[in-house]
C-alpha cells in the first residue's frame, strides 16, 4: 500500500499516512486530486479505480471515506477488508466510533493504524491482538498516573510496572 | 470504552481543536491557529522549562494543525525531546509528530536515531515497539543507515517477542524498499524464511510480505520459502474455520495470510517437486472448491475475503500458466462473477479475465464470454467497469472477432466517456490492422473513426493509415474514392483532412477517371477546407497541390494561381510562406521529367512495430499490454504479422530507416550504434569497449547551437565529452575538437580517426597527422584535449526542411566566402544534390539536367542518416559577381541560389524573410547545417515534406507540428 487517506464528504482531511517518500506539495496534490475524484462517484460504482499508475480502492462509512492507494499487484478485495478492519478496530476502540472521535482523538487513529498496518503492509490482522496492543498503552499510562510515577522513574520502577501491566494483558 | 478513559485528556487540545471546529470561515481558522502558533512559540521559548505534560500538548497541536495542512517550522526539538521521556505518552506523541514531520535536519535526525537506539535497547517492549514503527514510518536513508544491520538480528533473535518480530519485519521491509543496497541479506536470510513456520499468525503475516519483497529481487536465495509458503497455506485452506481463532475473518481462515502467500509464489515458477506441486493444486483447487459452496455468512465482508484469497489464486494459476484445467476452471468461475450483483465483483472478473485472454490455455474459454462482456460495455453504469470490458474485449480479440469487437468499440465510442476515448481510438486502430483480411475494412474503420472522435484520434494512427495505404497498392485505389466521399461531408474533422490530402496527392489520379472525382473537383473539395484548417494541415495540403501539378497537369494554372495568391505568398506563417514560394518555383521551372522525379510516389515505408501499439503501451504504463501482446503472439502468427516485429524492437533496436510511425516510438535516441557507424562520434565510441552509447537525447540541441556560435560542446554523455571550437580569417578555416574524458580513469585504446573524402584535404595535412599522432598517444588521460581539424555534423536534426534549408542557403552563402567545397562525406557515397551542385557550377546552363539525374539517385540512396561534413578553406576569396548568373547584384548569395536553381526554384524576392539576410560575417559553423540541408534537398520537395522527413529521419522528435516551429533567421 502507497497511502491510506480518510476524508470527510465535505472533503476535509481527516487522517493521512504515507508509506512511500513523497514531498508536502506531493502530498497536498494527490489528496486534493484524490478527494475530488472519490468524492464525485456515486454511491452504486465499484470502489476501485485506476489511478495514474496505482489502484484506488475506498469506501465510505457514514460520513467518512476511507480510501486506499494501491499498486497494480496488490489485491483489492483484501484491501477493502483493510479498510474494514481497521474501522473495526477504531470502533471497538473509540466504542461505535464517528467522525469526531476521529477528530478529536486524531492520534489515537494513528496509534492504532501503526498496530495494524506497517510500512504499507498488515502487520497484525487480529483484532485481539492489536487492541491489546493499544490498551496495554492506555493502561501503562493509566498506572502511571495512578502510581504517581515521579516524573523521572528509574527504568527499574517502570519495568516493574511493565511487568504488572503485561501480566494483565495476558490473562 | 468511553472515549474519556483513553485519555491522557489533553484538555487544552480538545478546546483547542473545538475552536477549530466552530471557526466559521477560512479566515477565521487561520487567525485562530495563528495565534495558537504565537502562543505555542512563546511557550517553547519562555525561560520556564516546560513539563512534559505541556510539552506533549504544545507537539500535538502543532501536529494537529499541520495535518489541517498548515506549514510547521518549529517545534521538532521539542518533539524530540519528548522521545527520551519515560512516559509512555509523552514518548508516543514524540514518535508520532517525527513520523509525520520528519525534518531531515541532520543534528536532529542524530539526536532522533539516538532515542531509537535507547528504545530498541530498553528492555521495554512497548518502547521497542513504538521505536520501530517510527523506524518503519519514516524509513529514510539515515534510518537505514544506522538500523539496518540491528534490526535482522532483532529479527531472526530466539527471545523477541513476537510483536516486535512483526514490527522488525515490516521495518526492514520498509528499509529495504527505500534503500535496498543498505539492506544486503545476510545470513539471517535462512532464518526468515523458517519464520514462515512460525506459529504466531501475525509473525507469519508480516514474515511473508518481506520474504515476498526480497525473493523478487533475490529469488535464489529464498527458493526455500516456495515448499513452506505451499504446506503453511495448504494447512490455511484446510482448516475448518474455527481453527484459527482470532485469525479467521468472517468465516474465513486467515484471508490476509493467505493472499499474501499466493502473492509470495507467484515470485517463482511453478514448484519442481513434484510432492509441493500437486499440494499446490490441490490447494488452488480447494480454494476453486470453495468458490461453488454456498456462503457461510451474508455479510459482504465474508465474500470479499473469500474472494480475495479466490483472485489472488486466480493470479497465481495464470502466472504459473502451465494447468489448462485450473484455468478454465478459474475463467468459468470468472465467468459467473461477470453477471454478479456486485459491481466490485464484476469489475475484477473483467480484470482477470484480460489476464486469462492471453494464456493458450484459456484464451478460447474466455472467448465465450464475449456477449456479456459487450453487454457490460453497454449497460455498466460506472466508467471504470467500462473501461475493463473495453480492456477485455481487446485482450480476447482475434482473427475470429475482430470484425464484432471493432464493431462494438466503435458504436461504443460515440457514447464513451470522454476520460477514456483516446484509448478506445488507439485500440481500434491496432485490432483493425492486426486483424485485417479485407484493407477496405480497415480503411474505412479508421475514417470512421475520424468521424465518430476525431479529437481523439493522435497522429499515430492517422500516421498508420496512410502507411498501410502506401505500402498496400491493392487498396489505394478503394482508399482514394472512399476519402474523397468522406471528404464530402459538410463539416469533416482535419484530420480526415490530412488523411485525405495526403492520399489524393498520392492517388488522386487512381479516381480521376470518373468525372465525379475529376482533378478539379477533387482540388475544388480539398481547397474548400484549406481555409477552416491549422497551419500545419495547410501545410500538407500545399504539398498536395504541387503533387496535383505533377499528376493532373491540367489543374496546373489553377495550382499555380493558388499558391500565387498573396494570402500563400505573403503568408505571415514562414512555412506556408516557404512552401508556396518553392512549389510555385518548382512548378514553373521544372520540366515534366523533374517534376515526375522529386514528386515521385511515396515509396513503400519500412516495416516497424506500429508505433500505435508502442503508445498505447506507453499509457498504460509498461507491462499490462505489452504482456498481452507477447501472449497473443505465442498463440499463432496474427493474420498482418507480416514482418511481425519482434517484442525488443518495439524499445531497442532502432529501424535504420525509422517510419513514418517511429514518431511514437520510446526510446529517442537509437540504442545501438547509429545506423552509419562510420561516423565520427560513433567511431569514438566503438574504440572504447564499455561504451557503446547512443548520441545522447540532448545531442540535437548541441548541434543546432552552431548554427550561431563557432565553439560549443558537441556531444556529451557520462564519459565523454566532446567540444568544437572554430574559427575563421579570410578564407581560412579551422577546427578544433576536443575530447574530454570525464571518467576518473584512463580510456584504453583510444583512437580518434579522421575520415577523408579523396577530394577533400585538409589545409595543414602535417598538423592534423600530429594531432591525430599525439591522440593515439595522449587523448586517453583523463581530461586530455585532442586536436583534429575536421568539421562535422550529423543531420539526424530535428529541424524541419524548411529551417534546414533556410540554413542550407545561408550556410552556402557563408561557404562561399571561405571555402571551395562543401563535401558530405558518406559511407554509400555522396549524395547527389551536391554532385548536381558541383556540376551546375561547372556548367550553369547544364546544372537542371545534371541534377535530374542525381536528385533520383540520391533519392534512393538516402537510407541512412549520417552525414559528416569536412572543409577546408583554401584559394577562393570573395566574388564579385554572382558565379552562376554573372549578376553584380547579389554577388555573395551566388552559392545559395545555385542550390535553389538546381531545385527548378528561383532565388526568392527580397519580401520573403527566409532570404532576406544579408552576410553576417564569417559565421562559417553554419557550414555544418548546410551539410543537413544537402542532405535533404533532394528530397525537400517531394512532398509532403513533413512525412518525407520522418519517413526518414530516425524517431528522434519529429512531429508534424514541428513545422510550425521554424523560425525566421532572417
Amino acid at each position: 500500500m502507497q497511502f491510506m487517506l480518510l476524508f470527510s464528504r465535505q472533503g476535509k482531511l481527516r487522517l493521512q499516512k504515507w508509506y512511500v517518500p513523497l514531498s508536502d506539495k506531493e502530498k497536498k496534490k494527490i489528496t486534493r486530486e484524490l478527494v475530488q475524484t472519490v468524492l464525485a462517484r456515486k454511491p452504486k460504482m465499484c470502489s476501485f479505480l485506476e489511478w495514474r499508475d496505482l489502484k484506488i480502492v475506498y469506501k465510505r462509512y457514514a460520513s467518512l471515506y476511507f480510501c486506499c492507494a494501491i499498486e497494480d499487484q496488490d489485491n483489492e478485495l483484501i484491501t477493502l477488508e483493510i479498510i474494514h478492519r481497521y474501522v473495526e478496530l477504531l470502533d471497538k476502540y473509540f466504542g461505535s466510533v464517528c467522525e469526531l472521535d476521529i477528530i478529536f482523538n486524531f492520534e489515537k487513529a494513528y496509534f492504532i493504524l501503526d498496530e495494524f498496518l506497517l510500512g504499507g503492509e498488515v502487520q497484525e490482522t487480529s483484532k485481539k491482538n492489536v487492541l491489546k496492543a493499544i490498551e496495554q498503552a492506555d493502561l501503562l499510562q493509566e498506572f502511571q498516573e495512578v502510581l504517581g510515577v515521579s516524573r523521572n522513574p528509574s527504568p527499574d520502577t517502570l519495568s516493574h510496572v511493565m511487568n504488572i501491566l503485561m501480566s494483565q494483558c495476558t490473562k | 470504552m468511553p472515549a474519556v478513559s483513553k485519555g491522557d485528556g489533553m484538555r487544552g487540545l480538545a478546546v483547542f481543536i473545538s475552536d477549530i471546529r466552530n471557526c466559521k470561515s477560512k479566515e477565521a481558522e487561520i487567525k485562530r491557529i495563528n495565534k495558537e502558533l504565537a502562543n505555542i512559540r512563546s511557550k517553547f521559548k519562555g525561560d520556564k522549562a516546560l513539563d512534559g505534560y505541556s510539552k506533549k500538548k504544545y507537539v500535538c497541536k502543532l501536529l494537529f494543525i499541520f495535518l489541517l495542512g498548515h506549514d510547521i517550522d518549529f517545534g521538532h526539538m521539542e518533539a524530540v525531546n519528548l522521545l527520551s521521556s519515560n512516559r509512555y505518552t509523552e514518548k508516543q506523541i514524540g514518535y508520532l509528530f517525527i513520523s509525520v514531520l520528519v525534518n531531515s535536519n541532520s543534528e536532529l535526525i542524530r539526536l532522533i536515531n539516538n532515542a531509537i537506539k535507547n528504545d530498541l535497547a530498553s528492555r521495554n517492549p512497548t518502547f521497542m515497539g513504538l521505536a520501530l514503527h517510527c523506524i518503519a514510518n519514516v524509513g529514510s536513508r539515515e534510518m537505514a543507515e544506522a538500523f539496518a544491520g540491528e534490526i535482522p538480528k532483532i529479527l531472526v533473535a530466539g527471545d523477541t517477542m513476537d510483536s516486535a518480530k512483526q514490527s522488525a519485519a515490516l521495518c526492514l521491509l520498509r528499509l529495504y524498499r527505500t534503500s535496498p543496497h543498505l539492506v544486503p541479506t545476510g545470513d539471517w536470510a535462512s532464518r526468515v524464511v523458517h519464520l514462515l513456520n512460525d506459529q504466531h499468525l501475525g509473525v507469519v503475516t508480516a514474515a511473508t510480505s518481506l520474504i515476498t519483497t526480497l525473493a523478487q529481487k533475490n529469488p535464489e536465495e529464498f527458493k526455500t520459502s516456495v515448499s513452506l509458503a505451499v504446506s503453511r497455506l495448504s494447512r490455511i485452506v484446510t482448516s475448518a474455520s474455527t481453527d484459527l481463532q482470532d485469525y479467521t475473518y468472517y468465516f474465513v481462515p486467515a484471508p490476509w495470510l493467505s493472499v499474501k502467500l499466493l502473492r509470495l509464489l507467484q515470485c517463482y515458477p511453478p514448484p519442481e517437486d513434484p510432492a509441493v506441486r500437486g499440494r499446490l493444486t490441490e490447494c488452488l483447487e480447494t480454494i476453486l472448491n470453495k468458490a461453488q459452496e454456498p456462503p457461510k455468512s451474508k455479510k459482504v465482508q465474508h465474500s470479499n475475503a473469500k474472494n480475495a484469497v479466490l483472485f489472488e489464486a486466480i493470479s497465481l494459476i495464470i502466472h504459473h500458466d502451465s494447468e489448462p484445467n485450473l484455468l478454465v476452471r478459474a475463467c468459468n468461475q470468472l465467468g459467473q462473477f461477470l453477471q454478479h450483483r456486485e459491481t466490485n465483483l464484476r469489475y475484477l472478473a473483467l480484470e482477470s479475465m484480460c489476464a486469462l485472454a492471453s494464456s493458450e490455455f484459456s484464451h478460447e474459454a474466455v472467448k465465450t464470454h464475449i456477449e456479456t462482456v459487450i453487454a457490460a460495455l453497454k449497460t455498466e453504469r460506472d466508467v471504470s467497469v467500462r473501461q475493463r470490458a473495453v480492456d477485455l474485449l481487446y485482450a480476447m480479440c482475434d482473427r475470429s472477432n475482430a470484425q464484432q469487437i471493432v464493431a462494438e468499440m466503435l458504436s461504443y465510442l460515440e457514447t464513451a466517456d470522454y476520460s477514456i476515448r483516446e484509448e478506445i481510438v488507439l485500440k481500434v486502430a491496432i485490432l483493425a490492422e492486426k486483424y485485417a483480411v479485407d484493407y477496405t475494412w480497415y480503411v474505412d474503420t479508421i475514417l470512421n473513426l475520424i468521424r465518430v472522435a476525431g479529437d481523439y484520434v493522435s497522429e499515430e494512427v492517422w500516421y498508420r493509415v496512410i502507411q498501410i495505404v502506401i505500402n498496400r497498392d491493392d487498396v489505394q485505389g478503394y482508399a482514394a474514392k472512399t476519402v474523397f466521399e468522406s471528404l464530402q461531408a459538410p463539416a469533416c474533422h482535419e484530420n480526415l483532412v490530412k488523411v485525405g490530402g495526403y492520399i489524393l496527392g498520392e492517388f488522386g489520379n487512381l479516381i480521376a477517371g470518373d468525372p465525379r472525382s475529376s482533378p478539379l473537383v477533387q482540388f475544388n473539395l480539398l481547397h474548400s477546407k484549406f481555409h477552416l484548417c491549422s497551419v500545419p494541415t495547410r501545410a500538407l495540403l500545399l504539398s498536395t497541390y504541387i503533387k496535383f501539378v505533377n499528376l493532373f497537369p491540367e489543374v496546373k494554372p489553377t495550382i499555380q494561381d493558388v499558391l500565387r495568391s498573396d494570402s500563400q505568398l505573403r503568408n505571415a506563417d514562414a512555412e506556408l510562406q516557404q512552401r508556396a514560394v518553392e512549389y510555385l518555383r518548382l512548378s514553373t521551372v521544372a520540366s515534366t521529367d523533374i517534376l515526375a522525379t522529386v514528386l515521385e510516389e511515396m515509396p513503400p515505408f519500412p516495416e516497424r512495430e506500429s508505433s500505435i501499439l508502442a503508445k498505447l503501451k506507453k499509457k498504460k504504463g509498461p507491462g499490462t499490454v505489452m504482456g498481452l501482446e507477447e501472449g497473443k503472439r505465442e498463440r499463432g502468427p496474427d493474420i498482418n504479422g507480416g514482418p511481425e516485429p519482434a517484442p525488443a524492437s518495439a524499445t531497442s533496436t532502432p529501424s535504420p530507416s525509422a517510419d513514418l510511425l517511429g514518431l511514437g516510438a520510446v526510446p529517442p535516441a537509437p540504442a545501438g550504434p547509429p545506423p552509419s557507424s562510420g561516423g565520427l562520434l560513433v567511431d569514438v565510441f566503438s574504440d572504447s569497449p564499455s561504451a557503446v552509447a547512443p548520441l545522447a537525447p540532448g545531442s540535437e540541441d548541441n548541434f543546432a547551437r552552431f548554427v550561431c556560435k563557432n565553439n560549443g560542446v558537441l556531444f556529451e554523455n557520462q564519459l565523454l565529452q566532446i567540444g568544437l571550437k572554430s574559427e575563421f580569417r579570410q578564407n581560412l578555416g579551422r577546427m578544433f575538437i576536443f575530447y574530454g574524458n570525464k571518467t576518473s580513469t584512463q580510456f584504453l585504446n583510444f583512437t580518434p580517426t579522421l575520415i577523408c573524402s579523396d577530394d577533400l584535404q585538409a589545409t595543414e595535412p602535417a598538423d592534423q597527422a600530429r594531432g591525430s599522432d599525439s591522440g593515439r598517444g595522449r587523448a586517453g588521460a583523463a581530461g586530455c584535449q585532442h586536436r583534429v581539424c575536421v568539421g562535422l555534423h550529423r543531420s539526424t536534426s530535428s529541424q524541419h526542411p524548411v529551417q534546414v534549408w533556410r540554413n542550407l542557403s545561408e550556410c552556402v552563402r557563408q561557404v562561399a566566402h571561405h571555402t571551395q567545397q562543401v563535401f558530405p562525406a558518406h559511407r554509400n557515397g555522396l549524395p547527389g544534390l551536391l554532385s548536381a551542385l558541383e556540376a551546375a557550377e561547372q556548367s550553369p546552363a547544364g546544372g537542371a539536367e545534371h541534377f535530374q539525374g542525381k536528385a533520383s539517385n540520391g533519392h534512393r540512396n538516402h537510407q541512412s542518416q549520417d552525414y559528416w561534413v569536412w572543409f577546408r578553406a583554401p584559394g577562393r576569396g570573395r566574388s564579385e559577381s554572382c558565379q552562376f548568373c554573372g549578376s553584380r547584384d547579389h554577388p555573395h548569395q551566388n552559392h545559395a541560389d545555385r542550390v535553389l536553381v538546381a531545385l527548378g526554384a528561383e532565388p526568392p524576392g527580397s519580401d520573403v524573410p527566409a532570404h532576406a539576410a544579408d552576410e553576417q560575417g564569417d559565421r562559417l559553423p553554419e557550414a555544418v547545417c548546410a551539410a543537413v540541408g544537402a542532405v535533404l534537398a533532394p528530397r525537400l520537395l517531394a512532398q509532403p515534406l513533413s512525412a518525407q522527413l520522418q519517413a526518414r529521419q530516425p524517431a528522434s522528435s519529429l512531429r508534424v507540428d514541428g513545422m510550425a516551429q521554424c523560425e525566421d533567421r532572417g
